[in-house]
């Protein structure tokens, strides 16, 4: 790949042409589908910004309650609890498991609203240009793509240990409502993340007005 | 619309997925990396010989998802009581009342169904390829698929769900370890090795090379 360092490369869209974010081939700038694999072609999607906003509402609506309500119903010979996330954390903390507490408050709390944060600021970004370079924007969007699935850790760990701790009387484990709302507030997170096309942080320049097709006339 | 010549010319060049640079592509040589200079985005990463590799994992991630899913992974043993719990009945631990249901089946999907249906469109998509056939009908839409798919395969999250699991219950239960759990540790390094195996662009640039008519 060759390419002036310091200097940004030319792009599909300024070469009038498309590139297939699925299989990288490249198009002229009208083609609606790919040739080669099928996906839909969009040079820009007008709407990509708004679509990240909507998943995003609902994620962040959802994890509310996933907070407000316990995550595991626990049952044993002498007591019955119902832990929330931070609450199951901090009686984590107060029996000596430091480590693990730390481990829940930063995989269900801090990665969660740092994902919120991370995604609504690379939004803003876009349409308020952003004092932080592309390449920081860019990255922070791949971490966030990258770690977004992890989340779906605790959503696991309650199902493995509803499954496993049915020891009749002695001890049983439900999985709590809270579960319930943290896994679509993951997924709505994620399909967030993806709805946003990071090609958005690399355009400087306006997008162009998009042609009237009578305008491209035919060869 | 489009000008003859531009189509031919079309077909030398890359468009970076993630931030749009236009590339003349000049393929690397084997176990090289192209990369693009703006984003640092992969986009070609050839490898001798990996398909037949992806190919093999993927056959084998088949073999061990089926065989982890009937197995017990973990046994807990507290005061004579016991209870093995194999990974659908992890899935279905949450098989109650209307929207558990579906968490229920959300999750099955994730651990298992995914996996499962990526490794065999794999297979699909490049067994033929590696014995110099033509690519199986929709080939590419199967890849397409395969490549949509990919985040929402989560069987490796799983296995580390396993270990968080297991501090979790320690000071409540002997936990001991199922023949699953060790199939599943073998499957998380597989399906992370097969990523990295995986040459996106040279699949496609295959199946686009074979689908074309002689």
């Amino acid at each position: 790949m060759t390419s002036a360092a310091g200097q940004s490369p030319p792009t599909a869209r300024d070469s009038g042409l498309v590139g297939c974010r699925r299989c990288t081939r490249v198009w002229p700038i009208e083609t609606e589908v790919c040739g080669r694999c099928g996906h839909a072609l969009q040079s820009r999607d007008p709407q990509a910004l708004q679509k990240v906003w909507a998943w995003w509402l609902v994620g962040v609506g959802c994890y509310v309650p996933a907070n407000l309500y316990p995550m595991l119903e626990t049952r044993t010979l002498v007591d019955s609890q119902d832990a929330t996330i931070v609450g199951g954390a901090v009686e984590l903390a107060l029996h000596g498991n430091w480590g693990i507490a730390i481990v829940i408050l930063v995989a269900s709390v801090l990665i969660p609203v740092g994902k919120f944060l991370v995604i609504a600021a690379l939004a803003l970004g876009v349409r308020y240009r952003s004092g932080l370079s592309e390449r920081l924007r860019h990255q922070l969007h791949e971490i966030v793509e990258y770690i977004g699935r992890w989340s779906m850790i605790d959503v696991f760990v309650v199902a493995i240990l509803s499954s496993l701790v049915q020891l009749g009387t002695l001890a049983a484990i439900r999985p709590g409502q809270a579960s319930l709302y943290f896994a679509l507030s993951v997924i709505f997170t994620m399909l967030s993340a993806q709805a946003f096309d990071s090609r958005l942080i690399w355009d400087t320049d306006p997008a162009p007005k998009p042609a009237a097709p009578a305008e491209r006339s035919p060869a | 619309m489009t000008h003859p010549a531009d189509r031919t010319d079309l077909d030398a060049l890359i468009a970076c997925p993630r931030c749009d640079a236009l590339y003349k592509v000049r393929e690397p040589a084997h176990r090289e990396r192209a990369v693009c200079a703006r984003c640092h985005h992969v986009l070609i990463a050839p490898r001798r010989g990996a398909g037949a590799q992806i190919v093999a994992v993927a056959l084998t991630v088949v073999v061990l998802v089926v065989a982890a899913t009937i197995f017990p992974f973990l046994e807990v043993s507290v005061g004579g009581a016991t209870n093995a719990s194999s990974i659908l009945d992890a899935a279905l631990a949450f098989s109650g009342s209307g929207l558990f249901l579906l968490l229920a089946l959300a999750v099955a999907a994730l651990i298992v169904v995914i996996p499962v249906t990526r490794a065999l469109l794999v297979i699909y998509v490049i067994a033929p390829l590696v014995f110099d056939r033509r690519p199986l009908p929709h080939a590419s839409s199967a890849f397409r698929l395969s490549e949509a798919l990919r985040p929402w395969s989560m069987a490796e999250i799983f296995a580390i769900g396993c270990a968080v699991a297991l501090v979790k219950v320690a000071d409540l239960a002997t936990v001991s370890l199922g023949p699953a759990f060790w199939m599943f540790s073998v499957l998380v390094v597989l399906v992370v090795a097969q990523d990295s195996f995986l040459c996106r662009y040279s699949v496609w640039k295959a199946l686009e090379r074979e689908a074309r008519p002689t």
